[in-house]
C-alpha cells in the first residue's frame, strides 16, 4: 500500500527570488524601496552640499531669537520681544481658529443646502443648485478677496461713528460693524462667574444624559418622553438661576469709540471674517453635494418601507435615511475638512496672520531661513491633516455598518 | 502629493544653490538679457508706463547695468517682486540683481548672504495720515491701525518705534504697495508707513494728494541700494562700478547730452578713463572699454535719472537732500576711477 505524502519540501534557493512567484513580488518591492531610498538620499545630499556651497546651512537656531515684529491677532501673550518660535505658535493657533470656525460653518451650510437641494419646492432646489455651482466653480482665493474688498469698501470706518452727525452707528450700543472688523461685547467674569459657566457646562452633559434616558425608555417600554422643551429647560434654567442667585457675576464689556479705534470688547478682525466666510461658503458647496449624494444613495424603498410603518417624514429622515446616508457622507467630509485647513494658508491674501503668515511669511523673510521654515510648515500641515483624518476616521468607524 | 512637494522643494533648492555658485556675468552674456528684480509698481522708482515699458529710478540702474554688460539698455527682463519674494528670487538665481528700494542692513548683507553694492537713495521711514485725522506728529498715533508691507524693514522699525514710545497699534500686513494704497484710502487703516520716498511716490498717485500729510518724524535710516548674491565678487564689482559710474558722471559733468562729444577725448583724465578712451578699466572688470559710456548713455547720469523720475519737477517732487553730491553737501561720493 502506498500512502500519499507531501512532495519533498524543496529547500530555499536564491534563484527562487526571481523564479518563484511566491517570492518574486517581494524581490521587486525590495528593489523599488532601495531605489526610492537612494533617490531621496541623493536629493537630500545634493541639497545639503549645495547649501553648503552657497554658504547656507540648515539650522533652527533662529526660532529662539527675538522676532521683532508685531502680530495683529494673538490668542496667547505675544509682543515684538517674543521669539520666532512663539510667533509660529501664535500663527498655529490662528490657523486652527479659522479652520475650526470654517469647518463648523461649512458643515452647517453644507447640510442645509444639501437637504434643501432635494426639496420638492422648485424655487428652493434651484436656488441651492445655483449656490452650489457658483461657489464650487470659482477659486476660493477669489472669494476671499471679494469678501474682504467688499467689506472694506462698504462698511463704515471707525471715525464715521464719531461726532454729532455720525454717518454710522452701533447696533444696540453693543455691536459695531466697521471696515476693520466687527466689535462685540466681551463677557467679563467677576467672582462667582466661573460657577455659572460650570453649571452651564454641566447642563450640557445633563441634556445628553436626559436624551439617552428618553431613548432607552422608548426602546424598553415604548413610552415616549418629550425632548424639545426639557432640553431647553435643562440647558438654561439652572445656569440662569445660578446667575441671579449669585448676583449677576458676569458682566459685559462694551466696545466704545476711543481715539482711532473702538476699544474694549472683542475685535473680530475683518481679515478673519473674510477668510472664515469664504472658506465656509466655498467648502459648504462641496459638502452640500456630498450630502445630496449620500441621501440619494439610500434607496427609495427604505423611505417607502418606513412610511408604510407609519413614520412621519421628519422621523424617516432622522431615523432611517440620515444614519445610512452618513456612511456615504463622512469619508468625503474628511477630505473637505482637510481642504479647509490647507486652504486657510491663503490667509496672507487678506493679511490674516496664520502660520503661513508668521513662520512662512515674516519670520522666513526677516531671517532668510526659507528651507527651514518651509520644512517646518510642511511638517505642521502634515501633522494637522493626519490628526483630522485620525479623529474623523474614528467617527467614521463608529457610524459604519455594524456587521454582527 | 506631499512627496512631490518635498521632491520639488529639494530639487529647486538644489538647482538654486547650483546657480548661485556659477559666474553670473557668463550667464547674463549667454542669455543676452539681464534679469533684474524690481518692485511690483511704485511710480517713479519702478513701474510700467502706458506702453508697458518699465520706467523709473531703480529701473534706470538695471538699464545702466544691461548697457554696460550687453551694450543694450533694453536687454533687461524686469521681474516684479514683493517685499516678501524679492530675496528668494535673488538667492535662487531667478534674478541677477535686485534694485527694489531695498534697505542695506547688517543681517541682509551677512546672514542672508547678499552683497549690497552701494546706495542709490538715502532714505528714512515716515508716516502718512489723512489730513482729516488732525494728527501732526507720529507721537500722537497711540492706538492707531497701521498699514505696512510685510517682509520689510518697515515692519521691524514700526514695532521698535511704538514700543520705545510706549504706544500701541494694530498692524495690517499687506503684500504690495498697490494693495496698501487701496486699504489706506478705504480707511481700513489710519496710517500708512514706509520709506519716505515711497510715501511721496504713493501720495503723488492719489486723486487728491492734498488730503494727506506726511508727518515730520523720520524714524529710521533706510539706505536703499542695488544688491547681488554673495559669493560672485566679479559680478558684484560690475554692478557696484556701474552705479559708481552714474554718480561719478554727475560729479564730472558728463551728461547724456554731452557724452558723445566728451568721448572723443577730453583734458580730464578721469573722464577719459570713465568713458574708456584712456586706460583699461573695462578690461579689469571683464567688459568692453566703452562700458562706462554705455551705462551713462542709457538713461543719463545719476542727477539726470533723479530729476527725470523723482525730482522736483515730477509729481513726486523729492528734493535732492541727502542724495546730493558730496560737493553740494550731500552723501553721494563715488570712489575714484583709476
Ligand atoms: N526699504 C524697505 C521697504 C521697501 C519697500 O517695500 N518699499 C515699498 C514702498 S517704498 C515698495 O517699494 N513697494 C513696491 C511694491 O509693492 O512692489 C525694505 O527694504 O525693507
Amino acid at each position: 500500500m502506498t500512502t500519499l505524502s507531501d512532495p519533498p519540501r524543496e529547500s530555499f534557493r536564491l534563484s527562487m527570488l526571481l523564479n518563484d512567484t511566491r517570492y518574486r513580488s517581494y524581490t521587486f518591492q525590495f528593489i523599488a524601496l532601495l531605489c526610492v531610498i537612494a533617490l531621496f538620499s541623493f536629493l537630500g545630499y545634493n541639497l545639503v552640499k549645495n547649501l553648503q556651497a552657497a554658504g547656507l546651512n540648515i539650522s533652527y537656531k533662529f526660532l529662539g531669537e527675538t522676532s521683532n515684529y508685531d502680530i495683529n491677532q494673538t490668542l496667547i501673550d505675544y509682543s515684538s520681544q517674543s521669539t520666532h518660535w512663539r510667533a509660529a505658535v501664535v500663527g498655529v493657533l490662528n490657523t486652527l481658529l479659522v479652520a475650526f470656525l470654517a469647518c463648523v460653518t461649512a458643515t452647517i451650510i453644507g447640510v442645509v443646502a444639501g437637504v434643501l437641494r432635494l426639496s420638492k419646492n422648485w424655487l428652493i432646489s434651484k436656488l441651492m443648485a445655483v449656490y452650489v455651482e457658483a461657489f464650487r466653480n470659482v477659486p476660493v482665493l477669489i472669494w476671499i478677496i471679494i469678501i474682504f474688498t467688499v467689506m472694506t469698501a462698504v462698511l463704515p470706518q471707525p471715525r464715521d461713528f464719531r461726532g454729532e452727525n455720525a454717518t454710522a452707528s452701533m447696533w444696540f450700543d453693543a455691536v459695531a460693524f466697521t471696515n476693520r472688523g466687527v466689535y462685540i461685547p466681551k463677557p467679563v467674569l467677576e467672582s462667582g462667574g466661573m460657577a455659572v459657566v460650570i453649571v452651564f457646562l454641566l447642563s450640557i452633559v445633563g441634556v445628553f444624559a436626559y436624551r439617552r434616558y428618553a431613548t432607552k425608555l422608548l426602546y424598553a417600554t415604548g413610552k415616549m418622553l418629550p425632548t424639545g422643551w426639557p432640553t431647553l429647560a435643562i440647558l438654561f434654567v439652572p445656569a440662569l438661576l445660578t446667575y441671579f442667585v449669585l448676583g449677576k457675576p458676569i458682566s459685559l464689556e462694551m466696545p466704545v469709540l476711543a481715539g482711532f479705534n473702538f476699544k474694549g470688547g472683542i475685535n473680530i478682525l475683518g481679515s478673519l471674517i473674510a477668510l472664515w466666510f469664504a472658506l465656509a461658503i466655498y467648502t459648504g458647496a462641496f459638502i452640500a453635494e456630498n450630502v445630496r449624494a449620500g441621501i440619494q444613495a439610500v434607496s427609495r424603498g427604505q423611505t417607502e418601507a418606513a412610511a408604510s410603518l407609519g413614520l412621519r417624514p421628519g422621523r424617516i429622515m432622522n431615523l432611517v435615511i440620515l444614519p445610512q446616508a452618513l456612511r456615504v457622507i463622512i469619508p468625503p467630509l474628511i477630505s473637505n475638512y482637510l481642504n479647509i485647513t490647507k486652504n486657510s494658508s491663503l490667509a496672507i491674501a487678506v493679511g490674516y496672520m496664520d502660520i503661513t503668515g508668521t513662520l512662512g511669511g515674516i519670520t522666513l523673510n526677516q531671517t532668510g531661513r526659507a528651507i527651514e521654515a518651509i520644512l517646518l510648515l510642511m511638517a505642521f500641515y502634515l501633522a494637522i491633516s493626519l490628526a483630522i483624518s485620525f479623529i474623523m476616521n474614528i467617527y467614521n468607524s463608529k457610524m459604519k455598518l455594524k456587521e454582527r | 502629493m506631499k512627496k512631490s512637494v518635498i521632491l520639488g522643494a529639494l530639487t529647486v533648492a538644489g538647482l538654486a544653490a547650483g546657480a548661485a555658485g556659477a559666474a553670473t556675468l557668463d550667464d547674463v552674456k549667454a542669455r543676452g538679457k539681464l534679469n533684474c528684480g524690481v518692485t511690483t509698481g511704485l511710480v517713479g522708482f519702478a513701474a510700467p508706463d502706458a506702453n508697458g515699458e518699465w520706467d523709473g529710478f531703480d529701473v534706470g540702474v538695471c538699464r545702466a547695468v544691461a548697457a554696460a554688460v550687453l551694450g543694450d539698455p533694453a536687454a533687461v527682463e524686469f521681474v516684479p517682486t514683493t517685499g516678501k519674494t524679492r530675496f528668494t528670487a535673488l538667492a535662487s538665481g531667478e534674478i541677477d540683481m535686485l534694485a527694489r528700494n531695498t534697505t542695506w542692513t547688517f543681517s541682509r548683507d551677512t546672514d542672508l548672504k547678499f552683497d549690497f553694492v552701494g546706495v542709490n537713495y538715502y532714505d528714512g521711514q515716515g508716516f502718512m495720515v489723512p489730513k482729516a485725522l488732525g494728527v501732526s506728529s507720529a507721537k500722537e498715533l497711540d492706538g492707531a491701525t497701521v498699514c505696512i508691507q510685510t517682509g520689510t524693514t518697515t515692519e521691524l522699525n514700526l514695532a521698535d518705534f511704538f514700543r520705545s514710545n510706549n504706544m500701541e497699534y494694530t498692524p495690517v500686513p499687506i503684500e504690495t504697495n498697490a494693495e496698501a494704497q487701496q486699504q489706506y484710502l478705504a480707511g481700513a487703516c489710519d496710517v500708512y508707513t514706509t520709506d519716505a520716498s515711497g510715501l511721496a511716490a504713493t501720495r503723488a498717485a492719489f486723486e487728491a494728494p492734498g488730503d494727506h500729510v506726511v508727518l515730520p518724524e523720520i524714524v529710521s535710516k533706510e539706505p536703499l541700494g542695488p544688491l547681488v548674491r554673495h559669493g560672485d565678487n566679479d559680478w558684484g564689482d560690475i554692478v557696484r562700478w556701474t552705479l559708481n559710474a552714474l554718480i561719478a558722471a554727475e560729479e564730472l559733468g558728463v551728461t547724456s547730452a554731452n557724452i558723445e562729444e566728451l568721448s572723443a577725448g577730453t583734458e580730464n583724465p578721469e573722464v577719459n578713463r570713465l568713458l574708456g578712451t584712456e586706460g583699461n578699466l573695462g578690461e579689469m572688470i571683464g567688459l568692453d572699454a566703452g562700458w562706462g559710456k554705455a551705462a551713462i548713455a542709457a538713461g543719463g547720469n545719476y542727477g539726470e535719472l533723479f530729476e527725470k523720475n523723482i525730482g522736483e519737477n515730477t509729481p513726486i517732487a523729492l528734493s535732492r537732500g541727502l542724495n546730493a553730491q558730496w560737493t553740494d553737501g550731500g552723501l553721494l561720493y563715488a570712489p575714484p576711477f583709476r
